[in-house]
């Protein structure tokens, strides 16, 4: 890296700061998007996407990683699993201890249901306690569920289910007193309105936030419930299948003990998968701003007992990674820094597109502006473009920073760079799965009875692309609504004989597809060697 | 070759590049780790880390994911630590200050030697934050232990045996949920909508036509 470039650049950065800082950028129009989407936004990029030859979306494209994966041999071989002794029997069974696991877990307890969650690793490791920004809702008077529809309809590309936009919408003011109930803070005035900002693709202010650790707020107080509610926790502890009745429904899954390895029966009388996202699976080599454990496993396993996935092809890249140091490269700097006033800027120090486009439109500017425009900064391990981070106390006072977004401001600090002071790097990191399991309104998989899934696990509830402080939202929303519906449903359910037979039925449509792979599926958990010449090639995976 | 540096991993020697972070050595060095790795950007407290460097007495604390190595680093994790939790229904407790004496009475043994505080990760005064738990004054607990990400280092270095972040954790509920102020405006939302009062507005949203949505979304007003 040219340590000299950069500061010059800085400079220039520096020297436009109060111009920049006090001009209202242009907004694109809906054609100038559409173009730059198609252009430069990875989702368009169909060459790093690959049909599925087998399973319930056979014949349409998905990202070639997340193909491999879903194509792939199982953990298990169904024969050796005894599945005439269950380790665990229970009304409900949650897979995954997000917040969305946490919330289904604490609503199916309430109404009664005997519940057990099993997570890969511990209880709130999940995307969700990275969650920096905030989390939408339509509380203030010049506000409406209306609003919040048609502004995540449109930021969604209009391509939203209806359904379960409605539901989102409808239900995130209680979603908010629902936290504010459980004991979860969120940023007020003394007067107890709640302080609300922007995100990228929001018309009105609908932003509320608990500083800039409103995801690790959220999920630490629902850890603390489904612990105070005395809810049987399952640590360390994987589903690498679900397993089905002989008639087809849900009906528990099969564990994997991630230190010991044991196999463990898990059989329930309904399912829920809140097993998160997939950034971990890197799609076209990008880093990632998700949690280790985030490696679309609930895709997986979905898919063998034949649940639909919906818009699987879309992703999110979240414009503004960590692109320096190096040492943080691709981890998340909130969309808030952004809605508090910091603005893109290019080496030559232009601002070149509205800070609060939405997410896909800025990530697809960045990279066009350190493309084809050239005018990226080099970074040492690639390219970024400056967010100009000192805008924000030239904006708001001084102190801000440190009252709004003080995680940022540590992050940085722990390599020597002031934000209130110096811009920051940033480039787009792989940060959300627009797509996932197809869902009914209640959360249940239309075609496997008695299966439920909710959080980022589901498709189909933003469209094509996701506003900042939705996803928060509906891991809430649908959490709860699908803890609610599997506990209900528990109550009439009968399961039959347990059986792992689709897993050797998906086993052989590969094969008449042609299929030959070494790779096994769910991943669990990435390995990363850091360029060691000695484990590179090994093919070592966990 | 790139600059390295000498690191010791419970002990074994391992050369890695200088440039990464304790958890990258680590998975350089050829671990795979299940434990000690959570959210690799410093918001879960999965990978605390001891470490002391050679030749050095102190005794330092990290996040693995958020420390660069340093050469004839000590490294040992503690990916976990029995932090004592206790159970109750936030229901049926009150901000009292028994409710501390009733629930974490052993806060109230502290002996200020302030090893909680030089121990934080974050950087926060929890000496300080359990000093305000002690004296009932919850919201002044919550705000100075609002960065906690509850790594448990504090506990593992405190000789009264107290469990700070769930002690803070409770101050945080006990604000969040009694001590703020409430949102008048967040009440009578929640209450309109259970009444239908925006059901027929939002049902005829979704019934329009897609280039009638398009139209309304190019063109809706955006509040400055």
């Amino acid at each position: 890296m040219d340590r000299e470039e950069m500061k010059e650049s800085m400079a220039a950065v520096e020297a436009r700061r109060k111009e920049n800082a006090e001009a209202e950028p242009r907004r694109m129009s809906a054609e100038e998007k559409e173009a730059l989407l198609a252009a430069y936004h990875p989702d368009y990029k169909r060459s790093m996407f690959t049909p599925l030859a087998v399973g319930p979306n056979k014949g349409e494209s998905v990202p070639k990683e997340l193909a491999a994966l879903l194509q792939a041999n199982s953990r298990i071989d169904p024969e050796k699993v005894n599945l005439s002794v269950p380790d665990f029997d229970d009304d409900v069974l949650v897979i995954g201890g997000g917040g969305a696991g946490a919330s289904a877990a604490i609503e199916a307890k309430r109404a009664g249901a005997r519940v057990r969650l099993v997570t890969k690793l511990r209880l709130g490791d999940a995307n969700t306690v990275m969650a920096e920004g905030g989390i939408q809702a339509a509380d203030k008077p010049n506000d409406s569920p209306a609003i919040h529809y048609l502004d995540a309809f449109g930021g969604g590309h209009f391509a939203a289910k209806p359904e379960l936009l409605y539901r989102l919408v409808s239900e995130a003011p209680e979603a908010i007193q629902w936290l504010s109930d459980l004991g979860v803070e969120f940023d007020k005035a003394p007067d107890g309105t709640m302080i609300t900002t922007h995100g990228g693709g929001t018309s009105r202010k609908r932003m509320h936030a608990a500083k800039d650790y409103s995801g690790a707020e959220i999920m630490r107080t629902l850890r603390d419930e489904v612990l105070n509610l005395e809810i049987p926790v399952v640590d360390f502890t994987a589903a690498v299948e679900l397993i089905l009745d002989e008639e087809g429904r849900a009906a528990g899954a099969v564990l994997l003990n991630m230190e010991t390895k044991e196999l463990l029966v898990a059989r329930a009388k309904t399912v829920i998968l809140a097993t998160g996202g997939a950034g971990r699976l890197h799609y076209q080599g990008f880093p990632t701003s998700n949690h280790y454990g985030a490696t679309a496993d609930g895709l997986i396993l979905g898919y063998r007992v034949g649940a639909r996935l919906l818009y699987p092809d879309t992703l999110q890249y979240h414009p503004t990674g960590a692109a320096f140091p190096e040492q943080i490269l691709g981890a998340l700097v909130t969309e808030k820094v952004r809605s508090l006033g910091a603005k893109l800027v290019n080496r030559e120090g232009e601002v070149f597109v509205h800070p609060l486009e939405t997410r896909d439109v800025c990530a697809a500017a960045i990279i066009r502006e350190c493309g084809e425009r050239k005018k990226g900064i080099a970074t040492g391990s690639g390219e970024g473009v400056w967010l100009d981070t000192p805008m924000i106390e030239l904006k708001n006072g001084e102190g801000t920073v440190e009252k709004r977004i003080p995680a940022m401001l540590r992050m940085f600090a722990k390599y020597g760079i002031d934000i209130r002071k110096e811009p920051i790097l940033v480039y787009p990191t792989l940060h959300y799965q627009n797509g996932g399991l197809d869902i009914s309104p209640d959360g249940s998989c239309p075609n496997v009875e008695n299966l439920y899934a909710a959080g980022e696990a589901v498709g189909g509830i933003h469209g094509r692309n996701r506003l900042m402080g939705n996803s928060l939202l509906d891991i809430i929303v649908f959490g709860r609504g699908a803890g609610k519906a599997a506990a209900e449903k528990a109550r009439t359910a009968t399961p039959g004989k347990l059986t792992l037979a689709h897993v050797k039925r998906f086993d052989e449509e590969r094969k008449a597809a042609g299929i030959e792979t070494n790779e096994v599926s769910p991943r669990l958990l990435p390995t990363y060697t850091h360029g060691n010449p000695r484990l590179e090639g090994q093919g070592k995976a966990f | 070759m790139e600059n390295t540096v000498n690191i010791y991993l419970y002990g074994k020697k391992y050369e890695v590049p200088a440039s990464l972070t304790v958890m990258g050595a680590m998975e350089y060095a050829g671990y795979q780790l299940v434990r000690g790795c959570g959210c690799r950007n410093g918001f879960c407290g999965a990978c605390a880390t001891i470490y002391r460097i050679k030749g050095e007495r102190e005794l330092k604390v990290c996040l693995a994911c958020q420390t660069k190595v340093e050469n004839d680093m000590y490294i040992a994790t503690l990916p976990f630590f029995p932090l004592v939790k206790q159970v109750y229904d936030i229901e049926k407790i009150s901000p009292e200050e028994q409710i501390m004496m009733q629930l974490y009475p052993e806060i109230y043994a502290c002996i200020g030697c302030n090893a909680c505080t030089k121990a934080c990760t974050q950087g926060l005064n929890v000496m300080q934050y359990i000093a305000y738990a002690q004296r009932g004054e919850y919201e002044k607990c919550a705000e100075a232990s609002f960065d906690c990400v509850m790594c448990g280092v504090c506990s593992a270095r405190c000789p009264a045996g107290i469990s700070h972040p769930q002690v803070a954790l409770l101050c945080r509920r006990l604000n969040g949920k009694y001590l703020a102020p409430k949102s008048r405006h967040l009440e009578d939302r929640v209450r309109e909508i259970r009444n239908g009062d925006f059901e027929e507005l939002l049902r005829g949203l979704m019934g329009k036509p897609l280039e009638e949505m398009k139209e309304l979304y190019n063109n809706r007003e955006i509040e400055k």
